[in-house]
């Protein structure tokens, strides 16, 4: 069993106050719909959680039966699929996925790596250069590469931008496993993706 | 070997081969600093002649181009990671210190590519003695991994900047001018022929150089790192 505890968390960029006073705790088997309008801190909340952003105040716990988890196995445990997260367009689908698969410390075989590409609707095109993908094709490794370690924590900044209906259905299917095995907290403008979490943090009110 | 050390030496090594796999594909780090090597001996070696040269002299010539050549390229381990946005993928993912590592291996192996094409170069163009070859050799070692120790922290502090280049030879210069200085003292006493008696305190001095600086690089990278 896993848990993620914000407590009191505020963000301020200078003298502009981003979001303050935000507090939730997730366990295995929840999952959050961060929304809000443009400017209001969703990514910034999502990195912030993940540890790649100071909160201004409060804290955050990533909690593994009910002790600390160190930041390496956070690491190990914890996945985004993000606009501002890009894969290496000179290496080739397969070898994007082996090596992330390989620095996270894990020992990935070439059968899983297949299975991942196909559940993203990418059979066939491993081989080929991320940079001869399209944005959408991008989108699809990039779950592909959140999936290798069977994350405990998914998060989901825009998880279908880019995306067309195939790739949509396929994000929905994703979270719909995930949110039953894993916390998945998904920042969204889309009416559609609030809908892939059970609870709702509304940012910028 | 430790689990944990086996595990650290593995995921250095993947940082490291794909970044080699990268400049093979890419080869933009390597056409820059080679390129920029040989230009500028060529230059300063058609302008000052090619005999009669003081070992002092020429010691400091070919510290000097190896020092512009460096941080006209070694910087891009990191800057290439932060503009194609990739850096953020390689921070949730990889332990801070197999980043760290495989790019320093990165930098070594580029600076040893350079060294490699420049040392013969060198000697062709400015007529040097080759004195002691054997020291000229050991400066030479000591050198890339002093340059690439002191410098692989330094490009992971500036990737983030706006001047990028600037900053990178601004923040390098008072680092590297004492292991500048005490190369330059010992290679003109290789290329003089002198024994290795006679440069021992500075070979001491670069070998305490670069391991207080690779591993306070250790130290402190996590923190760059992460911001």
């Amino acid at each position: 069993m896993f848990t993620l505890t914000a407590e009191n968390l505020g963000k301020r960029f200078g003298e502009r106050k981003v979001f303050a006073d935000i507090s939730f705790e997730l366990s295995t088997g929840d999952s959050l719909a961060i929304t809000g309008p443009n400017g209001s801190g969703k990514s910034t909340l999502l990195m912030l959680l993940l540890g790649y952003h100071h909160a201004t105040r409060g804290e955050v716990h990533f909690r593994e039966e009910d002790l600390p988890m160190s930041e390496s196995r956070i690491r190990a445990c914890a996945s985004l699929v993000s606009p501002y997260l890009n894969l290496y367009d000179h290496l080739t689908g397969e070898e994007n996925l082996t090596f992330f698969a390989t620095v996270a410390g894990g020992h990935v075989a070439g059968k899983r790596i297949d299975e991942l590409l196909r559940m993203v609707g990418l059979e066939g095109r491993g081989v080929d250069m991320v940079g001869a993908y399209s944005s959408g094709m991008k989108q699809r490794l990039k779950y592909a590469a959140a999936l290798l370690n069977d994350p405990a924590f998914l998060f989901l900044d825009e998880p279908t931008s880019n995306l067309d209906d195939r790739g949509k259905d396929i994000v929905a299917s994703i979270v719909e496993e995930y949110r039953r095995k894993a916390i998945v907290i998904v920042a969204t403008n889309e009416e559609g993706e609030v809908s892939f979490a059970r609870q709702h943090c509304r940012l910028g009110q | 070997m430790p689990a944990n050390t086996a595990g650290l030496v593995s995921k250095a090594f993947a940082v490291f081969a794909k970044d080699i796999r990268l400049e093979l594909r890419t080869k933009y780090a390597f056409n820059t600093i080679v390129m920029f090597g040989v230009t500028t001996l060529a230059i300063v070696s058609f302008s000052l002649g090619q005999s009669g040269l003081p070992t002092k002299l020429l010691a400091a010539l070919f510290w000097i181009i190896m020092f512009f050549s460096a941080t006209a390229a070694l910087a891009q381990v990191f800057i290439r990671e932060e503009e194609a946005g990739t850096a953020l993928a390689l921070k949730l993912t990889a332990d801070p210190n197999a980043v760290y590592l495989g790019k320093l291996f990165f930098n070594l192996t580029l600076l040893s590519l350079l060294t490699a094409i420049i040392t013969p170069l060198f000697f062709i163009l400015t007529d040097a003695p080759t004195g002691s070859l054997g020291l000229f050799i050991l400066m030479l070692l000591l050198g890339v991994v002093g340059l690439c120790g002191a410098t692989t922290l330094v490009a992971a502090i500036i990737s983030k900047a706006a001047v990028k280049g600037t900053l990178f030879a601004v923040l390098s210069f008072p680092i590297l001018i004492l292991p500048l200085t005490m190369l330059v003292t010992a290679t003109d006493k290789a290329l003089s022929g002198e024994p290795i008696g006679a440069i021992a305190a500075p070979v001491q001095g670069l070998i305490a150089y670069a391991v207080v600086m690779i591993t306070a690089s250790l130290l402190l990278f996590r923190f760059v790192w992460r911001e």
